[in-house]
């Protein structure tokens, strides 16, 4: 007691109330730990939100509507006064839009990725390389006054019966979009192929192209096929390019010169309209897009099972 | 035949020679296909950029920047929408920035490997890959409905900010990751905190990463419809949102984000998918103004990575 007491009074309040520097420290960096811990969860939140809203709004939608009319019945017409809740119309527009863009896409990407990885120069692959980015950076809107105003006049020329709106333009559209993506993701897969093999084809004679067609492309098979997958699963949640250039009417059809509705197409018709919340046509946009995230989730996963194969193989 | 006759006695050198020839000449030709499908795939980009041009070059004027969507395509003009790109992109930045470096500080610097980690991991990977629309969806039901924001500003920041968080995650990751665990080690002997050592070293040492990430998602953001019109875009709107400021105390006003909100993709969308000529003359000037704010982004996320990638000399 009388120590303390003898103290300078200014050093003895300083010692008693002065939190030590290292706790301090500590505590602020727990603190910002936790914080960012919290920031990495947002993710896992959205996650939740999107799977949660998308089950939930399913979820009463089909206490009005049977699982096998949805996956069974032939026309979607959930506006009408007989409203059909059958989901195929949806899913060939879909389906088609997505082939035609495939067709477009895989040759296509395939081909500048190979060209890129294996015969380009460095120079113009640093020049090329980012003009495809800027490919993919165009506005998907602006993708599709291009599919409606310049491709489907220049389709018309070759068959002039072709309709103004019809999916073979957007589809079309959509895979010059996903070239990029395909391409880039593609040409990763090639460059990671090692060196050694490439030379071990130049050893026995092989040109170029032998050596990128039988020795390289078949290494990075598994990181192409996941650059494909990836690509599909793109072209499936394209939305601007259908929407404005393939129609909106939801029609069963496999023929890419007729209009349809693609499932993105009919959430976008629905949005533009104002359905009462909590309506029956007002859940038929979670019911489709609940059947669209699955479809790309299974895509996704696919993809990236394949991506991790080729990573691991050298 | 042993190896010595083979050597000894080239009989078919000839056929073989020839054989060669029209290899190397395949090879060439495969490469020049090569060149031309990249120059094919490149020269829709010039394309599109000319049909806009073509098309919309004419309308663009300082009255059409400054006037109000009209019923009268040639009185129309993007004021609203150029605005509201503005501050919904700010909305989204305010957002997505803190979030997306939060979580990618934590994941590459702080988190323990164990399950909640691959779980927030994996659940990235996944999110990049969810159809834009779908984050529309969501939004409509959690933000607009659940949490009353309407169909606001606010919503429209929130929901592209979702969108493009794991843009910025697995960019800003890649950009961390870039640092050398040297300069790490070296802020830790001296005696620097974990956070010290994030704040003051590899923040700074991966700037260039991170703003190229930042920049190309808020590009993205810029040309994203298909949710903000899932969440109720309006296309016609003919005032401005509330200023941010007013004259009583506190002075800033924070009215102006539960305003009905446009931006530039939704108006150009709208002016396409009218019948009219002429309202398709003002979506490809729209377009333009949209493909030159998204272009220019682009081009300064490539300067800033080349700035930076020439700096950094580890």
């Amino acid at each position: 007691m009388d120590a303390e007491t003898a103290k300078p009074e200014v050093l003895k309040h300083a010692q008693e109330f002065r939190v030590p520097p290292v706790l301090t420290r500590k505590l602020k960096e727990k603190a910002v730990e936790w914080l960012l811990m919290m920031t990495a969860l947002a993710s896992v939140a959205v996650t939740i939100g999107i799977v949660g809203v998308l089950s939930y709004e399913s979820f009463l939608f089909f206490q009005q509507v049977s699982l096998i009319d949805f996956l069974t019945d032939r026309e979607w017409t959930p506006l009408f006064s007989e409203p059909h809740y059958g989901i195929l119309p949806l899913v060939s527009g879909t389906v088609v839009t997505t082939a035609v863009a495939l067709v477009v896409a895989i040759p296509a990407g395939s081909v500048v990725a190979i060209y890129l990885s294996e015969y380009a120069s460095r120079a113009l692959r640093e020049a090329v390389k980012p003009a495809l980015e800027l490919l993919s950076a165009v506005p998907t809107v602006v993708y599709g006054y291009f599919a409606l105003l310049f491709v489907t006049p220049a389709l018309q020329r070759i068959w002039p019966d072709l309709p103004g709106f019809n999916m073979l333009s957007a589809g079309f559209v959509i895979g010059i979009m996903i070239v990029p993506y395909v391409s880039s993701v593609s040409e990763d897969a090639m460059r990671a192929v090692p060196l050694a093999l490439r030379e071990g084809a130049y050893a026995l004679g092989a040109t170029r192209m032998q050596t990128a067609l039988r020795v390289v492309f078949p290494s990075a098979l598994s990181g192409i096929a996941a650059a494909y997958v990836l690509g599909v699963s793109r072209a499936i949640g394209e939305t601007m390019v259908v929407a404005i250039a393939a129609g909106m009417q939801p029609t069963l059809t496999w023929n890419p010169l007729e209009p349809a509705a693609t499932m993105t197409a009919y959430i976008v018709q629905v949005s533009l309209g104002d359905l009462p919340h909590g309506s029956i046509g007002y859940r038929t946009i979670f019911a489709t897009g609940l059947t669209l995230l699955l479809m790309t989730f299974i895509f996704n996963l696919a993809g990236h099972v394949l991506r991790k194969r080729y990573r691991q193989a050298y | 035949m042993s190896l010595e006759n083979a050597i000894a006695k080239p009989t078919s050198c000839g056929p073989d020679r020839r054989r060669l020839a029209r290899r190397k000449r395949v090879d060439v030709l495969f490469a020049r296909a090569g060149f031309l499908v990249t120059l094919t795939v490149l020269s829709v980009l010039l394309a599109l950029i000319g049909q806009l041009a073509v098309e919309g070059a004419g309308r663009l004027s300082w009255q059409f920047l400054t006037s109000f969507p009209s019923r009268f395509a040639a009185q129309a003009g993007i004021l609203s929408a150029w605005i509201g790109t503005l501050l919904v992109m700010l909305l989204t930045a305010l957002v997505a920035v803190p979030l997306g470096l939060g979580a990618a500080v934590y994941l590459e610097e702080y988190a323990p490997k164990n399950r909640l980690t691959t779980l927030i991991d994996i659940n990235i990977a996944n999110l990049a890959g969810v159809p834009s629309i779908v984050y529309g969806l969501m939004a409509l039901a959690l933000f607009v409905y659940e949490f009353r924001l309407g169909q606001s500003f606010l919503t429209a920041g929130l929901t592209l900010a979702l969108l493009v968080l794991p843009m910025i995650i697995i960019a800003a990751r890649e950009a961390i990751r870039a640092v050398p665990p040297h300069i790490r080690e070296a802020a830790y002997a001296l005696g620097a905190t974990k956070w010290q050592t994030v704040q003051d070293h590899v923040l700074p040492c991966s700037m260039g990463g991170i703003m190229t990430g930042l920049i190309l998602a808020l590009s993205r953001a810029v040309g994203e419809t298909a949710p903000l019109i899932t969440v109720g875009a309006l296309s016609f709107i003919a005032f401005l949102p509330h200023p941010p400021w007013q004259s009583d105390f506190p002075f800033i006003s924070f009215q102006w984000m539960f305003d009905p909100f446009t931006v530039m993709p939704i108006q150009m969308f709208n002016w396409v998918s009218r019948p009219q000529e002429e309202f398709h003359v003002n979506a490809a000037a729209a377009g333009l103004v949209l493909l030159f704010m998204t272009l220019a982004m682009n081009a300064l996320a490539i300067a800033v990575r080349a700035r930076f990638r020439k700096r950094i000399r580890w």
